[in-house]
């Protein structure tokens, strides 16, 4: 009963919480001298605990991009793991002060739950998920499917306008938790599994025989995931979303974690001596060092960095970077990030 | 003076006076308390961008739930979903109630048996699954069932009209045709009749003490009045058939995996605490009363349904209608195991899509309350009517 506990603890929070408690994240972080940041309850290289607890992931590193920004250590943050249908009202209850769980950034989101969207860390679509032994190869071929999913999430949406679109049924079979979803597919309750394509990739690896299953073709949705702070709190929304840019842009600019130390010693890019932090004083403008985004790099690292880490070519997950719109811009993605100065 | 000053002092000091000033004070404190939070959420709400009110209601819901016992698709509105999620639950809390009921007797009554053996299984039907928490249960069943049932196309069959498989038991629907509301309106009426003749019955007993034998009549009654119309009127009634098509059954009524799990695990779980209040109720009744009744000559099931089981219900009720109170409430674990119960639809689906959750949740709250103290009520009045007579 931990969603209603939550639901509950949302609801006396926003009955009795005084306005003027939320407004300097900023100023209780760094006083507290750490925070607290909203992850998954485990999806493989996006927010996932190993056997002692410690968390990592693309989602995680954004979080703790955040915590080098402001404390220059990586490792203030207290990870809270959330379901999907938990996540806003921690937000909103302040029981967290980031989101950063694989959480698609939608108008309604962001102008009516009191959510503000910091940006996007990756970019990803809704897919379906079938055994390879059902013989499907499309998405068009899943009228009268059983369908399996998560409860609060954009996936819930998309595959009702999929199926409707399509002039198709389909029997939801909608769980609170991921790991139940997971489970109640691979017993073969549905005969499909439908999430963002990533979160299919995660989740993949945690069935009893990953290769009987395929991911297919189609996307029918566009998700993309960042993270998330409660709305009126600019300062605060101002420190995650440049802490994010500040990684894309380190990528722009070829700033590595590992050459950023000679790099930084060597440049004479004024734009590569702003993100090193040596010019500009562009932490004065957040509150923060001006070591910020130097220290999100060399304790973090880039974007690239930390994707191929996690959830690149050579990791479980396998989501291969080049042609995907998590690609630089320079690359024909769509990943671009504005100045930082 | 003098009388004047006690006046005012007995005035200031007298009960009802001083009763009343502070009920006033309550009053005003508890309306400070209201309007303080009242105004307060409204502030925090409009402050961080949050919808209030409760026009989401009107608006499509633009989802699609599993299992709907009305008419309902993502064009339905929100307040469409909120009674689809009613329906479910309180669907699921009815059928567990029932089972409930029957196994906590059976269970109860067996932990009484002077035969060891079957004692000691009611014993330990009641120390494992009292002791188990319910969520585990919930786990334990639908996983089971899922595993143990063979996939749509391996389906169990029965007559080729029964079918069963993980995505759950398909059985044949009953569709009634032109002229069968007549039959209704029969079947209705006997009933009302039948319920008379028990009163009519137990007055008579009371005043002449001769028995009639009510149930018999009734029964040979309601399904006499059944059959004779059903005929009469040329079996308006056919059958559809569930049909195997592409992924699963078409057709013919469908029972999923997760509201057979769901009422199963609740059902034991609470049966194994009506039992243990089944038999206090029963310890309660003196032995002195067995015996007396048999002295008179009485039967064995008599006894226990003319002596023992009227008075030991009157200790049973209060406690049995927490029990009902409690598999209702505790049906909302339906979330864990996608059962689309009111929780899941509409205070989960529903308040993630919205993001309304003071509504959504006091909306839910309330439907609880309601079904709280309705259960309440209608316990009440049956307690009331299984009093001994002197005692009403
Ligand atoms: N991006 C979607 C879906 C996010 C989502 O919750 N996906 C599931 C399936 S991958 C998940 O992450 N579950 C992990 C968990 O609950 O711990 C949204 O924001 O609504």
């Amino acid at each position: 009963m931990n969603t209603m506990r939550i639901s509950f603890l949302g609801l006396v929070c926003s009955v009795l919480m005084v306005p003027a408690a939320f407004a300097g994240t900023l100023d209780t972080v760094k006083s507290q001298g750490f925070f607290n940041c909203g992850v998954s309850q485990g999806v493989p290289g996006f927010s996932n605990p190993d056997a002692d607890g410690n968390w990592s992931g693309i989602d995680v590193d954004v979080c703790r991009a955040v915590s080098a920004a402001i404390f220059g250590d990586p490792d203030k943050v207290k990870y809270v793991p959330l379901t999907a249908k938990e996540r806003f009202t921690a937000l909103q209850a302040g029981e967290i002060d980031v989101l950063s769980r694989n959480t698609t950034w939608t108008l309604s989101r962001d102008a009516q739950i009191g959510l503000e969207f910091a940006g996007v860390n990756f970019y990803d679509g809704q897919g379906f998920m079938v055994r390879k032994d059902s013989g499907i190869t499309s998405a068009m071929e899943l009228d009268g499917a059983s369908v399996c999913t998560n409860l609060g999430t954009t996936t819930e949406l998309n595959m009702a306008d999929f199926f409707r679109a399509n002039g198709m049924a389909y029997e939801p079979v909608v769980f609170e938790k991921a790991d139940e979803v997971v489970n109640a597919y691979d017993e073969g309750r549905c005969d499909t599994y439908t999430t963002d394509k990533s979160g299919l990739a995660a989740q993949r690896t945690k069935l009893a025989d990953p290769d009987a299953h395929v991911v297919l073709p189609e996307t029918i949705s566009k998700e993309p995931l960042g993270p998330v702070v409660r709305e009126g709190d600019g300062d605060w929304a101002d420190v995650v979303r440049w802490s994010l840019n500040a990684m894309i842009e380190a990528e722009e600019f070829g700033l590595t974690q590992s050459n950023a130390k000679t790099e930084c010693a060597l440049t004479s890019n004024p734009v590569v001596a702003r993100l090193c932090g040596k010019e500009g004083g562009t932490g004065a403008g957040l509150n923060l060092g001006d070591s910020w985004s130097y220290d999100i790099v060399t304790k973090v690292g880039n974007y690239g960095d930390v994707y191929e880490k996690h959830v690149g070519e050579n990791t479980p997950v396998g989501l291969a970077r080049a042609g995907s719109p998590n690609a630089s811009y320079k690359n024909g993605g769509v990943l671009y990030a504005p100045p930082a100065r | 003076m003098e009388t004047d000053k006690s006046k005012i002092g007995s005035f200031l000091f007298n009960r009802s006076v001083q009763g009343f000033f502070y009920q006033i004070i309550t009053l005003g404190l508890v309306a400070l308390g209201i309007y303080y939070i009242v105004t307060n959420t409204a502030r925090n709400m409009l402050e961080r961008g949050l919808a209030s009110g409760f026009h989401f209601l009107g608006v499509e819901s633009q989802f699609d739930i599993g299992m709907t016992l009305i008419e309902y698709s993502p064009t339905s509105t929100y307040f469409d979903s909120f009674i689809v999620g009613l329906l479910n639950t309180l669907l699921v809390a009815g059928i567990g109630i029932l089972f409930a009921t029957i196994i906590g007797f059976t269970v109860g009554i067996m932990r009484l048996s002077s035969n060891w053996l079957i004692a000691k299984i009611a014993e330990a039907y009641v120390e494992i699954l009292r002791n188990i928490p319910l969520l585990l249960q919930i786990f334990f069943w639908y996983f089971a069932v899922l595993r143990a049932l063979p996939k749509p196309k391996q389906s169990l069959e029965l007559y080729d009209s029964f079918f069963l498989n993980n995505r759950g038991l398909f059985i044949p629907d009953t569709v009634f045709g032109e002229g069968s509301s007549i039959i209704f309106y029969l079947l209705w009426i006997t009933i009302i009749i039948s319920i008379g003749i028990f009163i009519w019955a137990k007055r008579r007993q009371n005043r002449t003490g001769e028995r009639f034998p009510a149930f018999y009549v009734s029964t040979a009654l309601i399904l006499g009045t059944f059959f004779i119309s059903l005929a009469a009127t040329g079996f308006p009634v056919s059958f559809e058939y569930p049909e195997l098509k592409g992924f699963n059954f078409k057709g013919g009524v469908k029972l999923i995996p997760e509201l057979v799990a769901l009422t199963f695990a609740l059902a034991m779980y609470t049966a194994s605490f009506i039992a243990e209040v089944v038999r206090g109720g029963i310890m309660a009744v003196s032995k002195g009363q067995t015996e007396a009744a048999k002295s008179v000559g009485l039967k064995q099931n008599l006894i226990l349904r003319l002596i023992i089981i009227p008075q030991a219900l009157r200790v049973i009720v209060p406690p049995l209608t927490n029990q009902y109170l409690n598999l209702t409430k505790n049906s909302s674990l339906a979330a864990a195991i996608a059962y689309p119960d009111l929780v899941l639809v509409f205070a989960g689906t529903a308040l993630m899509q919205t993001g309304q959750a003071i509504e959504i949740i006091g909306m839910v709250m309330g439907v609880y309350l309601f079904l709280s103290l309705f259960t309440s009520l209608i316990m009440n009045l049956f307690n009331r009517f299984m009093k001994v007579d002197g005692e009403r």
